[in-house]
């Protein structure tokens, strides 16, 4: 039986599942849209540069539970800082509540079929599923329909979170491909502040596909902060969507770091649906080998009055592809709405490949709208400068890039991941 | 909200909304029928239809093959759906394929043209009288696809140039023609390519040979006059090693309820250290203020920079069509070669543009630059979608793009679609695009100095396409210096 066989079944039987009656529509009509649509591919314009027919047709073992990994499996992948942090853990696409780990009495965790038919029902109806109105291509589609032992989190009014979440996505590669989906709807309440780093790891040494849908809200005045860090080895393929919904006066932060894997997209969404919302995204896609990384972006202006900036930069070597759609929606009534974007490349090989479409649509006339991109190599009068004061070429270079990646480097709040990514970099950047 | 239910008297000048809605409201100044018998083909479109063009044409056998070919993969072609506009679906057997003006006896002169004819280009200003008299550009003038005469033809012969419509060089250069024709577009590249080639009824061929500066500006006049038509006209330019040639291309039509569709297909070959310099002021009716009517604007230009340090260069002001879906583009093949782009593109009322360019980096030391400014007033919808493609080998390549987007009033968009993708690690490539309306600070300095808010907005639009406009031969810039002004009159926000 096909991959797309299996998930079809899959979906099928999950229709039958009675847990909440919103979840349970949710999967019926993204069922629907998934058999609609299929999977994408290149000759959708947003799958343009990214080919997901490979990894489709490879064979996947849909059985894999929860409970293939333990805690000493685990233990070898934590993030620093883990000690201060909450944990949430994902395995093989489902919710552990076991290897979780939750410290701040500010938030609430539990499953999304509880929340769903208990006092957050209005929260899920609302929010859960809200991605799926700007990425109508299939995938998007298949993580709802197949949506199944997810979390929800919920953080409380005023809550000042001194404790950063980290969500780690562990996928169980060892005996056999693995194919998961995980899903998570995070709500951050009024004047709340909130910290999430999500990971994804894959043990063992055959191939992964995660598809995984993280949608966020930030009530009025709430505050987050999101760092992503793709560092999985390449036999891993990720789709991952970051969907975050601002109310009024709300500020995101989002900074994502991919450096290794297969095929990676990053959808990363920011709906501003309320005046004076604040939003910045930065990225750094440091790639090597065969490693293909694409970053989409929307940021939807829908009310007046708000403010988005990006920046993007990308590093590539081997014969990685680095891939960069931002898009920026200006509605009519977005009047007085800042929006910046700028995504700077360097390219490192002949092999290496960068595809670039920074778009801007644009239907209020009070704005102040631009983007620029730029793709090159290092600066030579730069390296002449610096060896000419005694620096070897090797490390002239490795001094240059480190420099280019600082700038989104220094978006990164949490210390310890910081420190974390400054390393791993230097130690990239030494072995090259 | 339509435009006409808005107040018609501004009642004063600092009211820059209503100024603009004034602007936005003037008429097409164009639309006129020229009352002259035209020779129609039945509507629709088979592959008789198709030997009928051909026959008609007196076209020779391979002709007709090539035709027949393209019609065929025509038909197994889908309509492209990607571009960022909107229209009904058209119906490709609701229009007429070729429409003539009627003449019994092929005219040895300009003096002979049916003087109907030759009013309805003194009432667009360009008399071919006139024109061949003073300004020494030599005209093809083409109504209705099929080009009428062709002024300064003998002189141009004198250096070797050929500059005459596509039917004659079918007959008198077939080796020419056979070899360059299709070799830039190829019949199969596009829907509308594909259409333009089974039914394309004239055009203008251009070939400069080996070293020849052409000694003026080579111009067509491209008018669409019959009801219910379709203009399919084809061009071709051969550039040869180290010639030189600027061509310019007017377009306008009359006024009419209904669309008529436009699909044209413009070829460009540029050999060893040539320059072909195309510059394009279309003016096709846009519609009227409800977006009734306007031509639908469907082309494909493209360029090849064949031979080293070859050069070429597109420069567009595009005022009118109802829809604009054009993308002209250059194929950098040459060692050391240049593409440039220089666009404007105004959009008001319903209009619709969706126009950029490719610049496609093959050949080494390649350099292309991009600049392309697009006025949205109006409820109109203007987009720029461009790719800068730097292939693998194309070592050293560099581009600089700049798309910048003006909005007049709040209920038009500007959209900017670039594409950009790099495969060179020596190349450099620099996009930058801004969007903004012009500000309230500008136009209160121009009032302070006492000029009113119309001329200020005319002032700064013109100084924000400059940098384009700069570019277009003198013939030309007044002309769209004053088509700007137009399009825009009354739309100043």
């Amino acid at each position: 039986m096909s991959t797309i066989e299996q998930l079809n079944e899959k979906m099928e039987s999950l229709q039958q599942m009675e847990d909440g009656s919103s979840l349970k529509t949710l999967r019926h009509e993204a069922f629907s849209e998934f058999r609609k649509n299929g999977v994408p591919t290149t000759r959708h314009e947003e799958w343009k540069y990214t080919r997901l027919g490979g990894i489709m047709n490879k064979d996947y073992n849909f059985s894999l539970d929860r409970h293939s990994i333990s805690k000493e499996d685990f233990d070898a992948y934590r993030l620093p800082g883990y000690e201060e942090a909450n944990e949430l853990v994902f395995i093989n696409g489902f919710y552990s509540g076991e290897m979780s780990k939750i410290i701040s009495e500010e938030l609430v965790v539990m499953p999304l079929e509880r929340a769903a038919a208990g006092e957050y029902e209005n929260i899920i109806t609302t929010y859960l599923g809200h991605s799926r109105n700007y990425l109508v291509d299939g995938i998007n589609a298949m993580n709802t329909a197949l949506m199944h032992d997810g979390v929800f989190v919920f953080c409380k009014k005023n809550a000042d979170t001194k404790h950063p979440v980290y969500i780690y996505n562990i996928q169980d590669a060892r005996s056999s491909n693995v194919f998961s989906q995980p899903r998570s709807l995070i709500y951050v309440s009024q004047n709340a502040k909130m910290q999430i780093v999500e990971t994804y790891i894959t043990i063992g040494q055959s191939e992964s596909f995660t598809n995984q849908v993280m949608e966020v809200v930030t009530m009025q005045d709430a505050r987050i902060e999101y760092y992503k860090i793709q560092k999985d080895h390449v036999q891993t393929n990720a789709v991952s969507t970051t969907h975050i919904i601002q109310q009024e006066r709300g500020f995101a932060h989002a900074v994502t770091i991919s450096m290794d894997g297969g095929i990676v997209r990053n959808n990363l969404n920011f709906i501003m649906c309320a005046d004076h919302g604040e939003s910045h995204m930065y990225g750094l896609y440091f790639l090597q080998c065969n490693t293909h990384a694409d970053n989409h972006t929307i940021v939807d202006n829908i009310r007046p009055n708000c403010l988005s900036n990006q920046l993007y930069k990308g590093i590539l070597s081997g014969h990685s592809t680095g891939v960069f759609n931002g898009k920026i929606f200006v509605r009519q009534a977005a009047q007085k709405t800042n929006a910046y974007q700028s995504n700077k490349n360097i390219l490192m090989s002949d092999t290496a490949t960068v595809n670039a479409k920074p778009q801007l649509e644009i239907f209020a006339d009070d704005v102040k709208c631009s983007h620029g991109c730029t793709v090159g190599h290092l600066d030579d009068e730069g390296l002449f400068y610096l060896q000419s004061r005694g620096i070897p070429e090797t490390k002239a270079r490795a001094l240059l890039i480190h420099a280019f990646a600082m700038d989104i480097l220094e978006q990164i709040y949490l210390d310890p991941i910081r420190k974390y990514i400054d390393q791993e970099i230097s130690e990239r950047l030494e072995n090259e | 909200m339509k435009t006409d239910v808005l107040p018609p008297i501004i009642q004063e000048e600092s009211d820059d909304r209503a100024v603009i809605e004034k602007t936005v409201q003037s008429e097409y100044k164009y639309g006129f029928v020229t009352q002259i018998e035209t020779d129609e083909a039945p509507m629709g479109l088979s592959e008789e239809i198709v030997r009928f063009i051909s026959d008609k044409k007196n076209e020779p056998a391979w002709m007709l093959e090539w035709r027949l070919k393209a019609y065929h993969q025509w038909l197994k072609m889908e309509m492209p759906q990607w571009a960022n506009i909107h229209y009904p679906k058209i119906n490709f057997q609701d229009i007429i394929y070729y429409s003539a003006p009627k003449q019994k006896v092929k005219p040895k002169s300009l003096d002979e043209v049916d003087p109907e004819l030759r009013n309805t280009f003194e009432k667009l200003g360009i008399s071919l009288a006139e024109q061949k008299r003073l300004s020494g550009v030599a005209v093809d003038a083409v109504i209705d696809s099929v080009s009428i005469g062709t002024s300064f033809r003998e002189q141009l012969a004198e250096l070797g140039i050929i500059f005459c419509s596509m039917s004659e060089a079918i007959k008198e250069h077939p080796e020419l023609v056979q070899k360059y024709l299709s070799s830039v577009v190829p019949v199969t590249d596009n829907f509308f390519a594909a259409l333009n080639a089974a039914v394309f009824s004239d055009g203008s061929f251009c070939y400069i040979p080996k070293g020849v500066h052409c000694p003026m500006e080579l111009s067509t006049y491209f008018r669409i006059n019959a009801e219910n038509t379709g203009q399919f006209e084809r061009t071709l330019i051969v550039a040869e090693e180290g010639s030189y040639v600027s061509y310019l291309e007017g377009c306008t039509a009359p006024m009419r309820d209904e669309n008529q569709l436009h699909a044209a297909v413009v070829e460009l070959i540029a050999m060893d250290h040539s320059e072909i310099k195309y510059s394009t002021v279309q003016n096709w009716y846009p519609g009227d203020k409800d977006g009734n009517g306007g031509i639908y604007n469907f082309v494909t230009k493209r360029g090849i920079c064949k031979g080293h340090h070859a050069k070429i260069s597109w420069t567009q002001v595009e005022t009118g069509s109802a829809i604009t879906w054009k993308y002209p583009s250059v194929i950098l093949k040459g060692d050391y070669s240049i593409g440039e782009f220089y666009s404007v593109a105004v959009t008001n009322h319903h209009q619709q543009a969706d126009t950029g360019t490719k610049m496609m980096h093959l050949g080494k030391n390649t350099k292309s630059r991009i600049v392309s400014k697009g006025i949205s007033a109006g409820l109109s919808n203007n987009s720029y979608r461009g790719l800068v493609s730097v292939s693998k080998h194309a070592d050293h390549a560099r581009n600089y793009s700049q798309c910048d987007s003006l909005l007049l009033g709040d209920r038009c968009g500007a959209h900017t679609f670039p594409y950009i993708e790099v495969k060179n690690k020596s190349a450099l490539v620099e996009h930058e695009a801004t969007t903004s309306k012009i500000g309230e600070d500008q136009i209160f300095y121009c009032n302070q100095r006492g000029i009113s808010t119309e001329t200020a907005v005319a002032l700064i639009v013109n100084g924000f396409a400059r940098e384009v406009m700069n570019n277009l031969p003198m013939e030309f810039a007044v002309e769209a210096q004053k088509l700007l002004a137009i399009s825009l009159e009354g739309s100043v926000g």
